[in-house]
């Protein structure tokens, strides 16, 4: 192969695992608007958390990482379920505006204080995934993205199973209408509650993901952007449309910031996030695998 | 106490279009603009820029916001961006030879112009998803208010503002550049506060409570959303060129971040949605808290001989910031607009509360 395309083919690839690294915290938002129509502006933040506590419980409980992780992964489960008993349970029927506005204040409240709880970093994250590439012939993989792009794929797999049973359909039938699920004895409360956890469970697996590769500091929580471009572009209701929307989005990304970046001096990555998610709305809103919405008037 | 009324009742039309309709209020608002116009007189200068200065341009800011999101029921994350935009074309208007007023009027319209993209995602969408395009917006203009080197001189480049020249006359007294800033506030909250009683108002208020039942009455959502958007963004313009000119002096595009767009937002929303007093009362708020809290923490740790680490006191902020936007959603999510008024309802027919129902 020619320089160029080996070139070429190497950010695509290490962008496509990159993309579904996206695409598993987008997963996190994903889940909670599945059931209840919210999307999580602080998911960024939860991201930051879920890495913050796993290098303090390693840190500071003196545990091997392999413990670390379940640990973390507990915690910020339950810090998610407490997060929607005290906050969201009482946002329901409250106007859109007012939704969102908690979900970006838990974020800011988050960012305060997190660093005020654990310090500002950044820290290492040491997991145990070698930092040498492995190479496929002339193409260099970074290690930390193939494990992170793999563990993505079983996640995104692992939810798309578990919206086939009957704690996945309680949820689905949550999204569709709180009051009908209340009607057949559905407790949305818990429905919605379980929703939040999980978000935070896949929350911190990012978080470490992320934390291993830059270290754990706040700019973690700027991954935000680039979820919502992948849960827009996937539709914000679809678990599948993850993983094509991580691939595509993480593969341009790359690529044109790589050709881009030098000729105007750098920070395309967030300018193509951005464009994908604003052409997405004006042009498919409701992305390439969501449900459409039809209001009834 | 104060009111000695046994409730509103109006015997006539002209005391019900009255945006004051009890002597009271309008004593108050009086004092009110009294005192804001004598304060460069007795305030320390220290005090009238760090503080008054902001807080009144600030809340020309809040209030345009607020006729988008109160008003017309548009979410918007992007509103700083609009509002670089005006500072930016402002600047760049008086220094190629534009009097003031001028670079102001052509901030607006600047501003107006990027507003209407900001205004086609919602034509498309809404809810959720204008929320989302907005966000994305903004992050867009920052990008290129930064990679363009025309606009910003460059990645980590200032430009400097030219002194304000109104009608002919150069201002640089601090008192002057209060004054200019409190006259667009006042231009602002006046505008504002008529709205509501006008026709346009009205269906603003339509389309935001639904915009397919106000189409069936005949009112054109398409033509009253682009309206708010058009509006807020030309009034957020100016109160950016203005924050420029009398507030900051000299700007870089990291002044107007999306961190802003929050700060914006969540004084509109503290204040109360859809309130004039509210957007002043949470623009005070968001923008006074934050110091006071990090005196209070620093006097207290002082008094009983701490030592408190910087780390706490850079973050406090962010979380008081956060705990207050959170707390009044869940508490009061109408806003200090909605305690005032309350307050305010209770003194009304105090001390015969019985009257009220």
């Amino acid at each position: 192969m020619s320089g160029e395309l080996v070139f070429i083919a190497e950010l695509g690839i290490n962008g496509a695992l990159a993309g579904l690294m996206y695409a598993l915290v987008a997963l996190g938002a994903i889940l909670i608007y599945k059931s209840s129509a919210v999307v999580n502006f602080a998911q960024g933040a939860m991201v930051m958390t879920g890495a913050f506590a796993t290098w303090w419980v390693a840190e500071n409980l003196g545990v091997p990482i392999w413990l670390a992780i379940p640990v973390a992964v507990a915690v910020v489960f339950f810090a998610g379920i407490g997060i929607e008993r005290v906050a969201l349970r009482r946002m329901i029927g409250q106007p859109l505006i007012m939704i969102i506005m908690i979900t970006i204040g838990l974020d800011v409240l988050l960012r305060g204080l997190v660093p005020i709880l654990c310090g500002v970093g950044p820290y290492p994250l040491e997991v145990g995934i070698s930092e040498s590439p492995i190479a496929v012939g002339d193409i260099l993989i970074n290690r930390v993205y193939l494990v992170g792009g793999g563990l993505a794929l079983l996640l995104v797999l692992f939810f798309i199973y578990f919206f086939q049973t009957r704690h996945g359909i309680v949820l689905k039938a949550v999204s569709d209408d709180y009051t009908a699920s209340w009607a057949v004895g559905i407790s949305v409360e818990r429905a919605v509650g379980l929703s939040w956890g999980f978000a935070g469970a896949v929350a911190t697996f990012s978080g470490i993901l992320w934390g291993s590769i830059q270290g754990v500091d706040w700019t973690i929580s700027l991954v935000l952007l680039k979820a919502l471009a992948v849960a827009i572009l996937g539709g914000l209701d679809s678990v599948g449309g993850v993983i094509l929307a991580g691939v595509l989005v993480g593969t341009l990304e790359n690529v044109i910031s790589a050709y881009v970046d030098p000729m105007v001096g750098g920070g395309t990555r967030d300018l193509v996030a951005a464009l994908i998610i604003f052409l997405t709305i004006l042009i498919k809103p409701f992305g390439l695998f969501g449900r459409e919405i039809i209001e009834r008037v | 106490m104060f009111y000695r009324r046994a409730g509103i009742r109006h015997t006539d039309y002209e005391a019900d279009w009255q945006i004051w309709y009890l002597r009271f209020d309008k004593i108050q608002v009086g004092i009110v603009l009294a005192l804001a116009l004598s304060f460069p007189f007795w305030v320390p200068k220290a005090y009238l820029q760090g503080y008054l200065l902001p807080w009144v341009i600030w809340s020309a800011a809040a209030l345009s916001l607020n006729l988008l999101v109160g008003w017309a029921g548009q979410i918007h994350l992007g509103f700083s961006a609009v509002m670089a935009i005006g500072a930016y074309s402002s600047i760049h208007l008086m220094r190629a030879g534009f009097p003031f007023e001028l670079s102001l009027l052509g901030a607006g319209l600047a501003s107006a112009m990027i507003g209407l993209i900001f205004g086609a995602a919602a034509l498309r969408v809404k809810g959720l998803y204008l929320a989302i395009s907005t966000l994305a917006l903004q992050f867009l203009i920052d990008w290129l208010l930064v990679h363009i080197p025309a606009i910003s001189g460059g990645t980590a480049a200032t430009v400097q503002a030219p002194n304000p020249r109104l009608l002919g006359f150069e201002v640089t007294s601090d008192t002057g550049l209060y004054y200019i800033a409190l006259a667009w506030c006042l231009m602002v909250a006046a505008f504002m506060l008529n709205l509501s009683r006008t026709g346009i108002g009205r269906a603003l208020v339509a389309v935001r409570e639904k915009d397919y039942a106000a189409e069936m009455l005949g009112i054109s959502s398409f033509y009253h959303k682009s309206l708010a958007f058009w509006a807020s963004s030309f009034m957020g313009g100016i109160s950016g060129a203005l924050l420029a000119f009398v507030f900051y002096r000299a700007i870089t595009p990291t002044m107007f971040t999306i961190d802003v767009s929050i700060q914006l937002l969540a004084m509109v929303i503290i204040g109360g949605l859809g309130s004039v007093l509210g957007s002043f009362l949470g623009s005070g708020l968001i923008l006074l808290a934050p110091g006071l809290l990090n005196n209070l923490v620093n006097w207290t740790a002082q008094a009983m001989g701490l030592t408190v680490s910087v780390l706490i006191l850079n973050y406090l902020p962010l979380v008081l910031y956060g705990s207050l936007i959170m707390g009044f959603l869940m508490f009061e999510p109408l806003g200090l607009a909605k305690i005032y008024d309350n307050a305010r309802n209770y003194f009304l027919v105090w001390p015969f509360g019985y009257t009220r129902r």
